[in-house]
């Protein structure tokens, strides 16, 4: 072996000797070039500008920060909420004056209910108020699992996940399945929390216009033919249909027979959003699911809160192990967030016991809905938007006169002619310059079981009589 | 062995570049820190603290700022290597025992209809839930029936099938020792003052609100207690909000946007994170902690402004935490309130853990150094933890408040926060304040700071590495190999205390920790038997690796700093 390796040696030593000069010293010179290659600086680093430290300290002392905060103008203060003292039941106290409430999302009137209140109470007084720890350390109460289970068999799936917050709960969903690169088709009409969700998930995302399934299809078939000419990265490319069972923003219910179709023909997974249509929609309350008579299992996620129907705090996801079970280590709002304060929980419960034992409250429910929605109709320059069983929905301006703030400012004369005559409506608030697709201005009227026919009428009436008083006068004015 | 730590770290300190160079913001380096230190032993002369590096720089600290984070044994970093590499192997083989069909698989499958689908999980993604995490999966969402108090309940589980899936037993462990909740000053209580207010409140207003702020949810319960958070304090106004985590999520995208930068702690929150991406402003990351790296990052955005425009910058905001949760550290707050008034950046202090278990009142982080609350823009906190309640606030000037009431995202698509949970805090918070009229707020907060130098000093003496700063009340054990995680889980379960143990990804790789929260609730004797039962464990697990090798923060290894863009 090593008689070997002196032979090789004696053999370069001897080629060395034996090649010509001219190609030693392009040898000798590509070595050189290596050697300084390996040794300098090709690039320039980011501080290529020669400052001194003068001139730096000279900038850092010219340097002007915008204000944290916009300075408000004198003209434009800030607008003051109404202020409610006491609960926010069927009747309310707004601003000093006794009303009906038709702007919380209290649809099945749980939040007054004496077994709810009576059942937190029992748990406050077993648990205390607060958890003090995420779900992962010693956040997790039997109350907590107790519910999950209850929602999961409540919605006929495998599993639930609670959250502790609502608007957290799809905002958390969206990332926690799609990432970057994935595609994600989303009706315009999507609520906030929904596009938060999709902003965090930096996925590629893709409007359809609202309930249009001819233009969903037609953005599917665009990706369809793109899959075809990259079909490595169509592999690889996850894609998720986004949609609200009953759109807050307009009180349409989604086509979903037809998205389900599209599902199976495009290989797309369905979430679905349902905060407003669980305990609202479908025989038993179990949303837009059982209102279609669709299969919940083609839902890949459902996620609700429960501080609508139930009149609790926090929201949950539902569907097939596979799906939620991956949340538990990748819902944002879930794993970093301290869990939901078990009395809140416990009320939760209670509030879907009643929901199992009278069904008809959800009749009861839609005939109201149905009743109001045909007395609004007709009133000059407003007009209902939403479906006639939807229990939130939007009375816009027949016709806007050009400029927002004014419109606002109509509504808002309205509402307080309401408020003044003992109905509280409220007008539904965007972040106008965050919204994608921001919606008109418009009435938020919210029906619930309390509300007698009695008072259903008195609002019907009530907001005719302002719409005549306030629209006509002004029409006059201008 | 107390003699001859004090050499070495003299000698380390003599030489100059190991010990801390405390900035004062204007120069950093260079400072006599030497001289400093020796003036700080001669004036305090407590035993146990010659073996700290202290970092007391005049004019900024108006109190010795401790902290210390013990250099890993180079023998302790290969072997939690090795395990790593062994467990990887191991995960390797089961896998591909399991795609042969050898091994059942125990994951939940996707459904038959929808196998042609793009899949939803990448598979590489899931081995290490699959084959590391699953392993020790029982320290972790134990389930409890009770108060999270200083002792809780837990429910008994089994599993038979390696942790795939659970069993209750129907059985309750009772009375184990609560070391992982964060119930600083003891508010978690189901009897007592604040308990009594929730229920009557319960009992008015029903649990729920069913609404937002900006609409029908805008409670005069609501405004009484922002009202009291700015007294608390000591702000103009603030406002509060109905999860701590959105607080930060949602919030942060109202105050910055694009051509504004971000400059992030390393270990911040995730929730912080969050915001801060959600913003679209530019992020650069600093090293925890870190003055220099901090300064540094400061002073090149302004020279050399946005990147490849060089326009200036419209805004710098600097986003740290009052006490980091899993490094058991306090912010360096006077310094970076120098370095943020030099460079006019804006700071946004989240107190989320330091509110309430610091400060000779309990106000926070801002307190305990004895500063002015006025200089920091933003102060965020979160309620869980010290007022056992729910929910998170943001304090500071008029006009920011103002501001954040008509752009808040919470505000207006949020529902809003629940009486009861709101009532929880008002009292928790008046007690706190003194203004029930009784000294138990005070009596806790004092319970709490002798709680957690009691337990950090006794856990040092018995040669554990412990994280963090001498006054956090949060208190990271040094376990490192991920063997021990789920040993020491387990370990300490059985003898009737239950503790919280993070490992990868909520800590660096490495260094893996379990993690003790103290509580005013706490008792002596409870304390006593912990203690006594963690250095049973460590002698059985091995777990004290302490050579006293004290290093400052400076030389830690961490990643260095990078940005992110949004794109």
């Amino acid at each position: 072996m090593a008689s070997g390796q002196q032979w090789v040696l004696v053999e370069m030593v001897q080629a060395f000797y034996e090649a010509p000069a001219y190609h030693l010293i392009l040898e000798g010179f590509l070595i050189l070039w290596i050697v300084r290659l390996l040794f300098s600086k090709t690039y320039k680093l980011q501080e290529r500008s020669d400052l001194t430290e003068k001139e730096k300290e000279e900038l850092i002392e010219d340097w002007q920060p915008e204000p944290l905060v916009p300075l408000v103008s004198k003209d434009h203060p800030p607008p003051k909420y109404d202020v409610v003292s006491g609960p926010t039941s069927h009747e309310i106290i707004v601003n000093g004056k006794e009303c009906i409430n038709f702007a919380s999302f209290n649809f099945l009137g749980l939040l007054d209910n004496e077994r709810v209140k009576n059942q937190a109470l029992t748990s406050l007084r077993k648990y205390g108020v607060g958890t003090c720890g995420p779900r992962g350390f010693y956040g997790t109460f039997d109350v907590h699992l107790e519910l999950e289970e209850r929602l999961a068999k409540f919605m006929r799936t495998e599993e639930a996940i609670i959250y502790s917050y609502g608007f957290a709960t799809i905002a958390s969903a969206i990332p926690a399945y799609s990432k970057r690169g994935d595609i994600v088709f989303v009706d315009e009409a999507a609520c906030f929390s929904i596009q938060k969700g999709l902003q965090a998930s930096r996925s590629n995302i893709k409007y359809f216009k609202h309930n249009d399934m001819d233009d969903l299809e037609r953005l599917l078939k665009e990706l369809e033919t793109e899959d075809q000419e990259n079909p490595r990265k169509a592999r690889v490319t996850r894609r998720f249909i986004v949609v609200e069972g009953l759109y807050i923003n307009t009180g349409d219910i989604c086509p979903l027979p037809e998205l389900v179709q599209l599902k199976y023909k495009y290989k797309v997974r369905i979430l679905l959003e349902e905060s407003l249509s669980f305990g609202v929609l479908g025989e038993h309350g179990r949303g837009v699911t059982e209102h279609f008579g669709v299969n919940i299992d083609d839902i890949d996620l459902i996620s609700a809160n429960m501080e609508n129907s139930l009149a609790s705090i926090g929201g949950f996801c539902c569907g097939r192990s596979f799906v939620i079970d991956h949340q538990r280590l990748s819902g944002q709002g879930y794993c970093f967030s301290a869990s939901l304060p078990p009395m809140l929980a416990a009320a939760a419960i209670e509030a879907l016991n009643i929901m199992e034992e009278d069904i008809d409250i959800f009749r009861l429910l839609r005939d109201k809905c149905k009743h109001i929605h045909s007395a609004l109709q007709g009133i000059s320059g407003l007009e209902v938007v939403g479906e006639s069983i939807s229990p939130a929905f939007h009375l816009q301006l027949e016709k806007s006169t050009g400029s927002r703030e004014l419109d606002v400012k109509l509504l808002r004369g309205i509402i307080d002619y309401c408020m003044n005559r003992q109905i509280a409506l409220t007008q539904a608030h965007y972040l106008d310059k965050e919204e994608r697709f921001l919606p008109p201005p418009s009435i938020r009227v919210v029906v619930t079981i309390e509300q007698t026919e009695e008072e259903l009428e008195k609002a019907a009436s009530l907001i005719k009589e302002a719409a005549q008083h306030i629209l006509q006068h002004t029409v006059l004015g201008h | 062995m107390l003699i001859r730590m004090t050499e070495s770290s003299v000698k380390k300190l003599s030489n100059g570049d190991r010990c801390y160079r405390a900035s004062n913001g204007v120069k950093p380096g260079k400072n006599g820190c030497v001289k400093n230190h020796y003036l700080y032993q001669k004036q305090h002369c407590y035993p146990e603290e010659k073996i700290y590096h202290v970092a007391h720089n005049g004019g900024l600290y108006k109190r010795p700022f401790n902290e210390v984070f013990e250099e890993t044994p180079m023998l302790v970093a290969v072997l939690t290597y090795m395990g790593y590499g062994i467990l990887t192997l191991f995960g390797y083989l089961r896998d591909f025992l399991r795609d042969w069909k050898i091994e059942k698989c125990q994951n939940a499958t996707e459904r038959e209809e929808q196998k042609d689908f793009v899949p939803l999980y990448q598979d590489f993604e899931n081995f290490y839930t699959r084959n590391l995490y699953m392993r020790i999966r029982d320290s972790w969402n134990r389930p409890i029936c009770s108060v999270p108090g200083a002792k809780f309940d837990v429910m008994d589980r089994v599993s038979y099938d390696y942790n795939w899936t659970f069993k209750y037993t129907g059985k309750v462990v009772k009375d184990v020792i609560n070391m992982g909740s964060y119930n600083y000053l003891g508010f978690a209580e189901n009897h007592g003052l604040c308990a009594d207010a929730a229920a009557d409140v319960t009992m008015k207003y029903g649990v729920g609100v069913s609404s937002t702020r900006r609409e029908m949810g805008n409670l005069a319960k609501h405004e009484e207690l922002e009202k009291l958070v700015a007294r608390f304090l000591g702000v103009e106004a603030a406002m509060a909000f109905g999860m701590g985590f959105a607080t930060n999520s949602m919030n942060i995208p109202a105050l910055v946007g694009k051509g504004c930068l971000i400059l992030s702690d390393e270990l911040n929150h995730a929730s912080l994170v969050l915001g801060a991406r959600l913003s679209g402003a530019t992020i650069r990351v600093f090293k925890h902690n870190n003055m220099q790296s901090l300064e540094k990052l400061l002073r090149d955005a302004i020279v050399h402004g946005q990147p490849r425009t060089h326009r200036p910058w419209k805004k710098i905001l600097i986003l740290v935490e009052g006490i980091y949760s899993m490094e058991g550290s306090i912010i360096r707050l006077p310094e970076v309130i120098a370095l943020k008034k030099k460079y006019k950046a804006f700071l946004y202090l989240d107190e989320a853990h330091s509110i309430g278990a610091l400060g000779p009142s309990g106000k926070g982080v801002v307190e305990y150094f004895g500063l002015d609350p006025k200089d920091v823009d933003i102060m965020m906190g979160t309620f869980t933890k010290s007022f056992g309640a729910a929910g998170g606030y943001i304090g500071g000037k008029k006009e920011l408040i103002d501001y954040l009431f008509t752009h808040s995202h919470s505000a207006v698509y949020a529902t809003s926060m629940s009486p009861p949970v709101v009532e929880q805090i008002i009292t928790s918070m008046k007690c706190i304040m003194g203004e029930d009229g009784t000294t138990f707020g005070r009596d806790r907060i004092q319970q709490l700071a002798e709680n957690t130098r009691y337990f950090r000093r006794k856990l040092q003496e018995m040669g554990f590495i412990i994280y963090g700063n001498i006054d956090s009340p949060v208190v990271p054990l040094m376990l490192y190999m991920p063997a021990k995680i789920g040993a020491f889980g387990r370990e300490m379960l059985k003898r009737n205390i239950g503790v919280v143990v993070v490992g990868f990804p909520a800590t660096p790789i490495i260094e893996s920790r379990a993690r003790f929260c103290l509580s005013a609730a706490h008792t002596k004797e409870m304390l006593d038997t912990a203690l006594r039962m963690i250095s049973e464990v460590g002698d059985l697990l091995q777990l004290k690796y302490s050579r006293h090798l004290l290093v400052p923060l400076l030389d830690r290894p961490f990643e260095t700093t990078y940005e992110e863009n949004e794109e």
